[in-house]
């Protein structure tokens, strides 16, 4: 576990307030340089994780290691990770330059260097004009990439941060993560981004840890997490996805063969702890493609198509009468299949997965 | 939906408003133009003059007021101090620390002496001075004051501290600051509204003391309140109306300004 290359090492950490348990035995490698995504729905126990890592939350199993060595110990203010939090927590009374400032100040940097080193930062994030403000007249953007410039002044080896792009509205969120994935390339310091947005999640992350009720899920790519998910929770989770209920005979090399609805056979990738019985296949939309009705493809009846413009989603139901979700790329030679109809789904070896509950 | 209940509309409602307000207002509009009588009855009206403004400041009674009103604003001064700093203290116990033993029984102590009747607050406070054999005097009468005025401080500040949230500290902690530091250099200045508008009403609290105060103090201190009543028991003259006016002004001075500031500081966030 001596790897150089690892910034924070969460080795079985539980957390537990009073009654409930935030976190069960939850463990990860955080790696030198790398952008890494707590992703979760609320409630999972992402920001009491952060909080744990920042000192502010005490571990009551496991241990927390920083470049190898167990944090335990350190109060919040000697641990040399940073946060942004999720409502910025910028200081009112003092000014856009002061807040940044502030971290430096207290490590011992003269007021000359402290300014030097912050308007520097401030122009990473491209604020410098605003550094005599009040964070109150800045607008929500603006205050959000002070509390970044604030927390990354000091260089912090690990930087924290917890829903930052949640309080934004929509467009100004998607510029924003472009830019926040950029500085994080620039400055070389890995981030643990905290997210319930799984497209954020998807589009900046170098690895995801998809969390749920406290229990890690799966730790993975993007790619990893959407192509390959370990479970029923991650496939759903994490885009659309179609959850059919299959026979599975025996798994040879990880390679299951099952039975799907209606009887057709399948040979496809599985889950690492996927057994012979009953279990869930997971297959995209965007994966399965409509044929005529022949012998070696899914029978399935049209229910009804809703129109997106870029694709159409095609509503279906297989023999057995569980809906069935198809997306069809809209060119000029998709046809809409009227309602009724009947189709074959054909759904490719590796397009499948078979998933543990 | 019921129509929101505008009491505005209720029958009566105008005449019960101006009843309450002159009840309440008009003994003191009296006095403060009887305070700029020319005559010396305390009813009849004979012109507007400032002499008893001046008898104040150096009529035959000048001396005995002069003393009362340093005992006063010393007294007040120091007490709201050290009751302001208490209540600060208590404040950040209150909203910081969690749950712990005892919370809610150190609110109640805190906010007694708003519950208690002061006369048994006097009385107790005279007989605990007397059996521990401390001398009655300023001193008495300070530390019963800063023991009242602890709830008037500890309100505006209390009240103050539930719009911080804690994040503000810990952010500050997160950027190497100790806990001291995080207190000093960024949670103080923030209850600054609060503190200061606790200060102001605790002052104020202490400066029109009557009852407490004239069991406690020792024979021959007065503070003005008490001053004001020894000078009425000889009958009312216009110069208590001159000086009840000039005690009025600085309340209402005081207590406007301890709203704006508490109001200022909460809008700056
Ligand atoms: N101070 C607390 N006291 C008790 N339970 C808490 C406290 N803070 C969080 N929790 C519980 O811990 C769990 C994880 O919360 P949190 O880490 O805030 O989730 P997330 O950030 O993923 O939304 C939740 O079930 C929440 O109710
Ligand atoms: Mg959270």
């Amino acid at each position: 576990m001596n790897r150089t290359d690892i910034a924070i090492d969460i080795d079985r950490v539980v957390n537990r307030y009073d009654s409930v348990t935030a976190l069960h035995d939850v463990s990860m490698d955080i790696r030198e340089g790398e952008f890494f995504t707590l992703l979760g729905p609320s409630g999972c126990g992402k920001t009491t994780l952060l909080r744990c890592i920042a000192g502010f939350e005490d571990v009551t199993e496991g241990a927390i290691r920083l470049r190898g060595e167990d944090i335990a110990p350190l109060p919040p203010h000697k641990r040399p990770v940073n946060t942004v939090f999720q409502q910025y927590a910028l200081f009112p009374h003092m000014t856009v330059l002061e807040n940044v400032c502030f971290g430096l100040r207290r490590r011992g940097w003269t007021e000359m260097d402290a300014e030097g080193r912050a308007r520097e930062v401030l122009d990473l994030v491209r604020l410098g004009d605003f550094a005599k403000r009040r964070p109150t007249q800045l607008s929500g953007g603006q205050q959000q990439r002070v509390a970044l410039a604030r927390s990354l002044a000091p260089n912090p080896e690990v930087l924290l941060l917890d829903e930052p792009l949640s309080a934004l509205d929509l467009k100004l969120r998607q510029a924003v993560r472009v830019e926040l994935k950029q500085i994080q390339r620039e400055t070389g310091i890995a981030f643990v981004f905290v997210t319930h947005d799984q497209e954020e999640a998807l589009t900046m992350s170098d690895r995801i840890a998809v969390m749920s009720e406290g229990y890690v899920q799966q730790i993975g790519t993007p790619r990893d997490i959407y192509e390959a998910p370990q479970n029923r929770f991650v496939a759903d989770f994490i885009g659309e996805t179609n959850l059919l209920d299959v026979e599975v005979s025996a798994v040879s090399g990880g390679m299951p063969d099952l039975t799907l609805p209606g009887g057709m056979a399948l040979r496809c990738p599985a889950a690492d702890s996927a057994r012979a019985g009953r279990g869930h296949l997971s297959v995209r939309p965007e994966r399965i493609s409509v044929a005529a009705a022949a012998e070696d493809t899914l029978p399935a009846t049209v229910v009804d198509h809703v129109y997106l413009g870029t694709d159409i989603h095609l509503h279906a139901k297989l023999s057995d009468g569980e809906p069935i979700l198809v997306r069809i790329q809209n060119a000029e030679s998709s046809a809409i299949p009227a309602t009724g109809s009947m189709l074959g789904l054909r759904i490719e070896a590796g397009a499948a997965r078979l998933l543990v509950d | 939906m019921a129509a929101p209940i505008d009491i505005r509309r209720f029958t009566g409602f105008r005449a019960l408003t101006i009843l309450c307000l002159v009840v309440l207002y008009a003994p003191l509009v009296i006095v403060a133009i009887y305070s700029f009588n020319d005559s010396t009855s305390i009813t009849r009206w004979g012109g507007l003059s400032f002499k008893w403004y001046f008898d104040v400041f150096s009529g035959p009674e000048a001396p005995k007021f002069r003393a009362a009103a340093i005992n006063s604003f010393t007294i007040a001064l120091g007490a709201a101090t050290c009751a302001t700093t208490i209540a600060t203290a208590a404040a950040v116990a209150m909203h910081r620390t969690g749950r712990f033993r005892g919370k809610t029984a150190s609110l109640a102590l805190i906010n007694l002496p708003l519950m208690v009747p002061e006369i048994v607050t006097a009385v107790a406070s005279l007989i605990f001075f007397i059996s521990i054999g401390f001398k009655t005097g300023v001193m008495t009468i300070f530390i019963a004051h800063l023991v009242f005025c602890i709830p008037f401080a500890y309100l505006p500040i209390s009240a103050r501290m539930q719009s911080i949230p804690d994040s503000y500290e810990q952010a500050a902690m997160d950027l190497y600051a100790t806990p001291w530091e995080a207190f000093r250099l960024v949670l103080l200045p923030l209850m600054v509204p609060g503190i200061l508008s606790g200060f102001l009403l605790a002052f104020i609290i202490s400066l029109d003391d009557f009852l407490i105060t004239n069991f406690v103090k020792g024979a021959g201190i007065e503070t003005l309140p008490t001053a004001i009543f020894g000078s009425v028991k000889q009958g009312v003259k216009p110069n208590i109306m001159a000086i009840s006016t000039l005690l009025l002004g600085v309340s209402v001075v005081l207590v406007t300004l301890s709203w704006f500031v508490g109001r200022a500081g909460q809008s700056k966030r």
